[in-house]
C-alpha cells in the first residue's frame, strides 16, 4: 500500500503544516509571539473569549492553574498509566504546607515556603506511593481515592491546620514597585483594552500594575503561574525525552516486558507519582498565595474527577493535550456562568459527548496517532484480502 | 479514644452498622459485575441509585401526598413493596440508559477503559444534575405547578412524607432490634441470595461468567455478549433500586447528589471484599458498614470516612486484591 | 479503526456549538437596570444559588428581589436592578466573582457573601476597593475581627446566639445534662464552640460529625448512653432533621434545639412531623410580618425561608441609600455605618466593627407538626 492515505488528520493539523519548511528563526518567532499572545490574553479581553460573568484575569489564573495540575498528573496518567484519582490531596498538601508556613505558625516568606510545599507534597507522594504502587493497577483509583478524602477529612478536623475555618491571611509574592493598600501601585501601568466600542480603546480606569500582587487584580498572578508552567513544561519535555520517560512508557505498555528488560517498574512508578505530586504541590502552593485563605470545602473529591477529565479530555500522554484539557475544564463553566444552573448538566453532556466520539482525547499524543492509523492500513489490508478470496 | 464506649455498647454499633452495611452491600455488587465484566468502574453506578430513592419517595408522595405522617411498617407494607417496585425498576431503567448512552458506544470502537471511566464521570455529572434542574425542565413543559410536590426546590433536600418508625422486637445485650433493621438486613441477604444462585445456576448467569472470564471465547460459543453485558446493568440496576428503598426505608431523605458518597461508600466495599466477587461485596459491604460505626464510636463521628478509608488500605496491603479476592468468571458453578 | 468523518465533525460540533451558544448571551443573568434620567445603579449579590447550599441562596436573592420590586414599583423612572453572582458557596469562585463586582461600576453595594468562607476569602478585595457590603447571613465571628471597614452584617454573630441558646437550655428550661453535636463546618462548630463553652460543666458529652453523612447511629448511641437530657446541635437542617429523627426513633426523649441554621421549615420535612414536635431553633431573627411571606410569595412564586427577611433589609439599606442621593463608595458606607431602620428581620444598626447592634435571639418551637414561626420567645 504505497499511497497510504494519511488518517487521522485533525484539524490543527493544517496550522501546523503550515510552518512546515520555513526556516527555524522564523518558526522560534511564531511560537515567541504566540507566548507573549497568551501572556497578555487578560489584557487584551477579546470580545467572546473574555468571561462576561466573572473576572476574566481570575479565570485566566484558574486556567493556568488547571492546565499545571494537568500536566503534573499526565505525568502519572499519561506517562506512567497509573490511574490517580486522588491528585487533589496533593495540591491540598501543597496549599496546606504554603498557608501553614506563611501565615498560620510561622511567618516565612512566600517564595522560602513554596520549595518546601513542593519537598513535602513529593515526600508525600512517595509516602502514598511506596505502599499503594505494589497494589493492582486498577486498586490503585480507589487507594488513592481515598488518599484525597483522608487529606480533606485532616483538614477538615485537625485543629492545628485550622479546621473548617481555614487558613487567613496567606502572604502574596513580594511585589515589585510600590505597594500600597487599594487600586495603584506597581512599577507601571498597563490599560487593559476595552471593546465596547470599535476599534477598541485603552481603559486606564480598570487597568493592571505591573508586579503588584494584591487582592485587586489577578494578572500578575496568573503571570506567575505561566511562568511556572513553561518552567514545568521545559522540565517535563527533557525528562519525557531521557531514559527515564521510554522505562515509563515500557512499564505502561508491559509492565511484565519492562521487568525482563531490566527496567525496574517499581521505581519508575514512583518517580513518576513522586514528580507527578511536586507540580501538585507546586500549583497548590500558587493557589494558596492569590487566594490569600484557603478552606476544606475547596479540595473536594469532584475536583479530582475534573483533573482526571481534564488530561483525559486533553489526550493522556501528550502534555500539550493536558494543557489544552486542564483549560477547558476550567474555562468552560466560568464562560457559560449565564447558563448558571445547566453548567455542570452541559459539562456532563460535553464530557459524554467528547469522549464518545474522541475517545483519544482532543489531542492524542503522536504515538496514539501513530498506533491508529496502523490499525487502519491493517484493516485495509484485511479488507482487500477478503476481496480477493 | 473511647474503647470502653465501643465495648459498651457493642451490640448496638454492630446491629446500626450491619443495617447500614448491607445497603452498601446492595450497591456495591452493580460496582462489582459491572467491573466484572468489562473491567470497568461504573463511575454513574451513584445515581443510579440516587434515582431508585426518588422513586421511592415520588411514590409515597403520590399515593399519600405531602402531608407529614409516622406509620408503622406493618400498616405500609402495600405502600412499601409498591416503592420497591418502582424503585427498583427506575433504577434499572437508568442502569440500561447508561449502559445504552455512555458505555455501548466506547465498547464498540474498543476505547481505552480510562476513556470510559470519563465518560461513565459524565453521565454521572449529566444525572445528578438533571435532577438538579427538574424544576426548570418542568417549567419549561409548563408543568411547575402541577407538579410542584415533585420538583419544586430542586437541589434541595427532598424528604418521604411518610416516616416509618422501627417498632422493638428483641433484645440483644441492651440494644433491641427493631422490625427495620431486620427488614433491611434481611432483604438484602435474601437479594444477595437470590443473585448468587441467578450466577451459579441459570443460563444467564453462565453467560455472564462466560464473558466475564473470557469474552471473545464467550463470543465464538455462541453468548450474545452484548446482550449479556445489558443484564449485568440491568440487574446492578435492580439491585441499586431495591438498596434505594431500604436507605429510604432507614433513612428518609435524599437529594440530588446523595448517590455520590454513598456511591464512593460502595464501590470501597467492593474493592474491600474483592471486586468482580459477588460474596466479596457482600462481605466488604457489611464489613464496611460494622467498622465504620465502631470507628466513630472510637474516634468520633467525623473520622467516620477516614475509618472506611484506612480500612481500605490497610486490606489492601495486606490482601492485594481484597478479602475474597476471587473473580466473577471464577465462582463455582 | 478510524473516526468516520462525521463523528468527528460532531465532536468539533460540540465544542464549537459550546462557543457559539455564548454569542448570544448577555451580561449577567440578573435583570439590568434600565433606569431613565439617574444612573443605572445596581444591587449585587455574592452567594451560592446553585450547588449544595443552592437552597439557601436562592431565599437570599428571593428577598432581594422583595425590596427591589417595591423599590421599581415606587421609581418607576429610576429603577435599580439586581446583578447575581453564583458563587455556588465555593470560596475560590468567590474570589473572581468579587473582582468582577468590584470592576462594574454600576454596582453601589454588595448583599452578601452568603457564607462565612466565602467572605473569608473576599473580605479583603471588598475592603481594599471600598465596595460596602452588607452579608444577611455570614455569621462567624472572625469577619468582622479582620479591619475590613466596609464589610456588616444585619445578623447577629455566632456568639451572641451561642450564648443566648445555652441560657436558654439551663435557665429557661432547666436542662443539667447537655450533649452538643457540631457538622465540622465553619459556622456550626463555631456555634457550637460557643455554646460547649459557655455551658461548661453542663456538657456531658461532645460528637462531631460531617455535613452530607446520613446516618448517625454511632452518635444516637453515644446521646443514649450519655444520659443526656438535652442535645444541642450547631449546623444545617439536612443533618439536623436527620439527627433528631434518628434520635426519636431510638426511643431517646430529651429537648433537641439547634441554632438558625436549622431554623427552616425543611427541618420538620427532613425529620418527620414527629420527630420534629418539641424541638427547639434560634435565630437572631424576629418573626417576619406576615404581610412579608405574602409579598415574598407574589414576587418569588414559593415560600419564603431562611435568611429571605435578612437579605430583605439588607437590600433595602442600599435602596436608603440610593434614595438619599448617596451613591459614591465612601457615601453609601458612610450612609450604612449611621442606617438605623427597623427590618423586617429586627432593628438595624450597626457598631463600629460592622456587627449588627441589637440582635435578639428568639427561641423557635415546632408545635403541631410546624415550625411555629409567628410566634417565637425572645431569650433573655
Amino acid at each position: 500500500m504505497n499511497g497510504a492515505r494519511p488518517s487521522i488528520k485533525l484539524p490543527w493539523d493544517r496550522v501546523g503544516g503550515l510552518f512546515i519548511g520555513w526556516p527555524k528563526w522564523a518558526r522560534w518567532l511564531v511560537g515567541a509571539l504566540v507566548v507573549i499572545l497568551i501572556y497578555f490574553l487578560p489584557i487584551i479581553r477579546p470580545p467572546l473569549i473574555t468571561t462576561p460573568g466573572t473576572d476574566f484575569g481570575g479565570v485566566m489564573f484558574s486556567c493556568a492553574i488547571f492546565a499545571l495540575v494537568a500536566v503534573g498528573l499526565n505525568i502519572v496518567i499519561g506517562y506512567a498509566g497509573l490511574l490517580d484519582l486522588g491528585y487533589v490531596g496533593f495540591y491540598a498538601a501543597g496549599a496546606y504546607t504554603t498557608g501553614v508556613l506563611t501565615s498560620e505558625h510561622w511567618h516565612w516568606p512566600f517564595f522560602f515556603a513554596l520549595p518546601v510545599a513542593i519537598a513535602v507534597t513529593m515526600v508525600t507522594g512517595v509516602i502514598l506511593g511506596a505502599p499503594t504502587l505494589r497494589v493492582r493497577g486498577d486498586y490503585l483509583a480507589i487507594v488513592t481515592m481515598g488518599f484525597g478524602e483522608i487529606i480533606r477529612l485532616v483538614v477538615t478536623n485537625v485543629g492545628w491546620l485550622g479546621a473548617a475555618s481555614g487558613i487567613k491571611d496567606i502572604p502574596q509574592p513580594p511585589s515589585i514597585g510600590p505597594n500600597p493598600i487599594g487600586p495603584t501601585g506597581g512599577l507601571f501601568e498597563i490599560p487593559h483594552l476595552d471593546w465596547s466600542t470599535f476599534p477598541p480603546s485603552l481603559d486606564y480606569d480598570h487597568s493592571t500594575r505591573f508586579l503588584k500582587f494584591g487582592v485587586l487584580d489577578a494578572v500578575p498572578y496568573y503571570w506567575l503561574v505561566l511562568t511556572a508552567l513553561i518552567l514545568v513544561l521545559i522540565a517535563d519535555r527533557l525528562v519525557k525525552a531521557s531514559r527515564v520517560g521510554r522505562a515509563w512508557e515500557a512499564t505502561r505498555e508491559d509492565e511484565d516486558a519492562a521487568e525482563l528488560m531490566g527496567v525496574s517498574t517499581f521505581k519508575y512508578k514512583l518517580l513518576a507519582f513522586a514528580l507527578g505530586a511536586a507540580i501538585g504541590g507546586l500549583s497548590g502552593a500558587l493557589y494558596a498565595s492569590r487566594q490569600g485563605y484557603i478552606n476544606p470545602l475547596t479540595f473536594q473529591l469532584v475536583l479530582s474527577m475534573l483533573f482526571v477529565a481534564a488530561v483525559i479530555v486533553g489526550g493522556a500522554g501528550n502534555r500539550w493535550g493536558a494543557i489544552a484539557g486542564g483549560v477547558l475544564v476550567a474555562y468552560l463553566p466560568e464562560r457559560f456562568r449565564s447558563f448558571s444552573d445547566w453548567r455542570y448538566l452541559v459539562f456532563g453532556l460535553a464530557l459524554m459527548v467528547l469522549t464518545i466520539y474522541r475517545p483519544q482525547g482532543l489531542l492524542p499524543p503522536r504515538r496514539t496517532r501513530r498506533v491508529m492509523q496502523a490499525e487502519e492500513e491493517i484493516e485495509e489490508l484485511e479488507g482487500v484480502g477478503a476481496d480477493v478470496a | 479514644m473511647h474503647f470502653d464506649f465501643l465495648f459498651q455498647h457493642i451490640f448496638e454499633l454492630t446491629i446500626t452498622g450491619l443495617a447500614l452495611g448491607a445497603i452498601y452491600a446492595l450497591v456495591a455488587l452493580g460496582y462489582t459485575m459491572v467491573y466484572g465484566i468489562l473491567q470497568l468502574i461504573n463511575f454513574a453506578h451513584s445515581e443510579v441509585f440516587m434515582f431508585g430513592t426518588f422513586a421511592f419517595a415520588w411514590v409515597f408522595v403520590f399515593i399519600h401526598g405531602t402531608t407529614s405522617a409516622s406509620q408503622g411498617l406493618g400498616s405500609t407494607i402495600g405502600l412499601l413493596i409498591l416503592a420497591l417496585v418502582a424503585a427498583m425498576l427506575t433504577s434499572a431503567a437508568v442502569a440500561l440508559l447508561i449502559e445504552r448512552v455512555a458505555y455501548r458506544p466506547l465498547l464498540k470502537k474498543d476505547a481505552p477503559k480510562l476513556i470510559a471511566l470519563i465518560s461513565a464521570i459524565g453521565a454521572s455529572f449529566t444525572l445528578s444534575e438533571l435532577m438538579g434542574v427538574r424544576d426548570k425542565v418542568a417549567a419549561w413543559f409548563g408543568l411547575e405547578d402541577n407538579l410542584s410536590n415533585y420538583v419544586s426546590n430542586a437541589r434541595d433536600i427532598y424528604a418521604n412524607p411518610v416516616t416509618i418508625n422501627p417498632k422493638g422486637l428483641f433484645t440483644i445485650g441492651d440494644y433491641t432490634v427493631t422490625d427495620v433493621d431486620l427488614v433491611v438486613i434481611g432483604a438484602a441477604l435474601a437479594m444477595m441470595l437470590a443473585l448468587d444462585i441467578f450466577v451459579r445456576r441459570t443460563r444467564f448467569g453462565r453467560g455472564i461468567r462466560a464473558v466475564a472470564q473470557d469474552p471473545e471465547s464467550a463470543l465464538l460459543m455462541g453468548v450474545n455478549s452484548t446482550r449479556i453485558i445489558q443484564i449485568t446493568f440491568l440487574i446492578g440496576g435492580l439491585m441499586a433500586g431495591a438498596a434505594a428503598a431500604l436507605y429510604m426505608l432507614k433513612i428518609g431523605t435524599t437529594r440530588q447528589n446523595a448517590g455520590f458518597i454513598l456511591g464512593v461508600k460502595a464501590f470501597t466495599a467492593a474493592v474491600l471484599g474483592g471486586i468482580g466477587n459477588l460474596r466479596g461485596a457482600l462481605l466488604g459491604g457489611l464489613l464496611l458498614g460494622v467498622v465504620e460505626n465502631w470507628g466513630s464510636a472510637v474516634f468520633g463521628t467525623q473520622w467516620k470516612d477516614v475509618v472506611a478509608f484506612v480500612l481500605l488500605v490497610l486490606i489492601l496491603l495486606v490482601r492485594p486484591s481484597g478479602l475474597l479476592g476471587e473473580a466473577l468468571g471464577k465462582a463455582r458453578a | 479503526m478510524g473516526i468516520k468523518p462525521n463523528l468527528r465533525a460532531l465532536a468539533i460540533l460540540a465544542t464549537a456549538g459550546l462557543a457559539l451558544t455564548a454569542c448570544g448571551s448577555s451580561n449577567s443573568s440578573g435583570t439590568a437596570a434600565d433606569g431613565g434620567s439617574c444612573g443605572h445603579y445596581n444591587i449585587a449579590f455574592l452567594g451560592a444559588e446553585t450547588g449544595d447550599a443552592g437552597a439557601l441562596g436562592l431565599n437570599m436573592v428571593g428577598g432581594i428581589k422583595v425590596a427591589l420590586k417595591e423599590y421599581n414599583d415606587k421609581h418607576a423612572d429610576c429603577t435599580v436592578g439586581l446583578k447575581d453572582f453564583d458563587s455556588q458557596g465555593d470560596p475560590d469562585k468567590a474570589t473572581s466573582l468579587a473582582t468582577q463586582i468590584v470592576n462594574d461600576d454600576s454596582i453601589i453595594g454588595l448583599v452578601g457573601p452568603g457564607f462565612s468562607g466565602e467572605s473569608l476569602a473576599t473580605g479583603k478585595t471588598f475592603a481594599e476597593a471600598g465596595l460596602p457590603n452588607v452579608s444577611p447571613s455570614a455569621t462567624n465571628v472572625t469577619i468582622t475581627q479582620q479591619g475590613w471597614t466596609t464589610w456588616h452584617r444585619v445578623i447577629g454573630n455566632d456568639d451572641a446566639q451561642g450564648k443566648a441558646d445555652s441560657s436558654y437550655l439551663t435557665g429557661t428550661l432547666g436542662m443539667k445534662k447537655i450533649f452538643v453535636i457540631d457538622d465540622a463546618s465553619d459556622y456550626g462548630k463555631g456555634l457550637a464552640t460557643v455554646v460547649k463553652d459557655t455551658l461548661g460543666s453542663a456538657v456531658v458529652s461532645t460528637d462531631e460529625i460531617q455535613q452530607k453523612q446520613t446516618d448517625f447511629s454511632a452518635t444516637v448511641t453515644k446521646v443514649k448512653g450519655s444520659g443526656a437530657d438535652a442535645v444541642f446541635f450547631g449546623g444545617y437542617y439536612p443533618e439536623g432533621g436527620l439527627i433528631v429523627k434518628q434520635l426519636r426513633q431510638a426511643g431517646w426523649t430529651g429537648t433537641f434545639m439547634s441554632g438558625d441554621g436549622s431554623e427552616d421549615p425543611a427541618f420538620v420535612t427532613t425529620a418527620g412531623a414527629q420527630a420534629a414536635e418539641g424541638a427547639i431553633l434560634s435565630a437572631p431573627a424576629g418573626p417576619a410580618p406576615a404581610d412579608f411571606n405574602a409579598k415574598y410569595k407574589q414576587v418569588n412564586g414559593s415560600n419564603s425561608g431562611l435568611y429571605s427577611s435578612q437579605s430583605y433589609d439588607a437590600a433595602n439599606i442600599f435602596l436608603a441609600a440610593i434614595d438619599a442621593g448617596k451613591t459614591s463608595h465612601e457615601d453609601v458606607n458612610s450612609f450604612i455605618n449611621s442606617y438605623t431602620a427597623d427590618g423586617v428581620s429586627g432593628p438595624i444598626a450597626f457598631d463600629d466593627k460592622g456587627d449588627i447592634k441589637t440582635s435578639t435571639i428568639y427561641a423557635y418551637k415546632v408545635t403541631g407538626g410546624k415550625l411555629d414561626v409567628a410566634n417565637p420567645t425572645a431569650i433573655k
